[in-house]
């Protein structure tokens, strides 16, 4: 039975897109057939950090108003056999995209036995958001430790509680996993960061990983491809264990801690790899 | 850390005030939610009491009549402020 996942966020540029590529990536390399679905209409970027920007031709909307059908709109992987991305529209605005329109296509997703279905949503409760969350069997909180983003996350939270279709018609409610993204353990031991501790406690809710702040990310972002390929990189092998975690496997956290250095390693630091340890 | 960091006085830990600064912002934030529109049905109620008794044309009654919440500390206060028509004062 397909699962329906929202990435979400409430707060922009903590890292959802590249959350909802490494992620449906992972699954993919698990040997799930994903979808990662862009609902960020107008600004999409899901192609670009997939790779896949100059194969778009029809659209998310194109399929919500029925212009074109879904198997054109659809871009296979060419990495993958069993990964997808479904673009959003550039040119159109987010009233473009209806509750029943959408529920169509995510029927016709489960009907093409896409056995998840990740929903990558734009920033901020506008209905881009809402619509991106209403489906969802699952949710993943990306959260910076920062002050903002984790407000932000809160809220989300708060209206994945009612404005979801599983609180409309008070079914199972929908079940939450926190993703800290972009955490830096130098900079918790300084007392600089929130530590992963204090997020978890404010969010009250399971954690399915910790991303280390990565120069992979970049590089991966720069180059379409996802970082979940680069397996010799932190962040990349924090995104699979996420993966199995989200798959129910029980993985020790890495990279959450500062690695033990020796006193002349102290003196001459390495600006690289400073406070990413295992 | 570099060298210099090793000779610096501890400074001021930033992550546990944010930390604080959240629990707060966050339990307030929550509560509300669950009663969002308290505030506005006890405004309408005041708002029509006041109308009751006193002659105040309905299209001015917005002016006439200010409802607020303020938060100070840790108590929500309620402001009203009703300017009375001359007639009564």
């Amino acid at each position: 039975m397909a699962e329906v996942i929202v990435v979400t966020s409430g707060k922009g540029g903590v890292g959802k897109t590249t959350s909802s590529a490494a992620l449906g990536t992972g699954l993919a390399l698990k040997g799930y057939k994903t979808v990662v679905v862009d609902f960020d209409v107008g600004l999409r970027n899901l192609d670009l950090i997939m790779g896949c920007e100059r194969r778009v031709v029809y659209d998310l909307v194109n399929v919500v108003k029925e212009e074109a059908s879904l198997n054109q709109a659809l871009i296979k992987d060419k990495r993958l056999e069993n990964l997808f991305v479904l673009p959003a529209s550039q040119t159109r605005d987010k009233d473009a995209l209806d509750k029943d329109g959408v529920a169509r296509v995510i029927e016709e997703l489960k009907t093409a036995n896409f056995d998840y279905i990740i929903c990558d949503s734009p920033a901020g409760i506008e209905k881009g958001a809402l619509m991106a969350l209403y489906f969802a069997d699952r949710a993943i909180v990306v959260t910076n430790p920062e002050v903002s983003s984790v407000r932000d996350s809160d809220r989300i939270l708060g209206i994945l509680a009612s404005k979801s279709k599983r609180a409309e018609e008070k079914l199972d409610p929908i079940r939450e996993h926190l993703l800290v993204t972009r955490y830096a353990p130098n900079r918790v031991e300084r007392g600089d960061m929130l530590a992963l501790s204090d997020i978890e406690e404010l969010l009250a809710i399971p954690l399915l990983g910790v991303i280390p702040e990565s120069p992979a990310v970049l590089r991966a972002s720069n180059s379409g491809v996802p970082v979940t390929f680069d397996q010799e990189s932190d962040a990349g092998q924090a995104y699979l264990d996420a993966v199995d975690r989200f798959l129910g496997h029980k993985i020790p956290l890495r990279f959450v801690n500062t690695k033990k250095r020796t006193l002349l390693q102290r003196l001459f630091k390495s600006k690289d790899k400073e406070g990413v340890g295992a | 850390m570099s060298w210099i960091d090793l000779f610096r006085k501890s400074k001021r830990n930033t992550a546990a005030t944010a930390k604080e600064r959240l629990q707060i912002i966050i339990s307030h934030e929550r509560t509300r939610q669950s009663q969002p529109d308290l505030i506005s049905a006890m405004q309408t109620e005041i708002l029509n009491i006041i109308a009751k008794y006193l002659d105040i044309p309905h299209e001015k009654i917005n002016e006439q009549v200010k409802v607020d919440v303020e938060r100070r500390g840790e108590h929500s206060v309620l402001e009203l402020n009703i300017t009375l028509p001359e007639s009564i004062s």
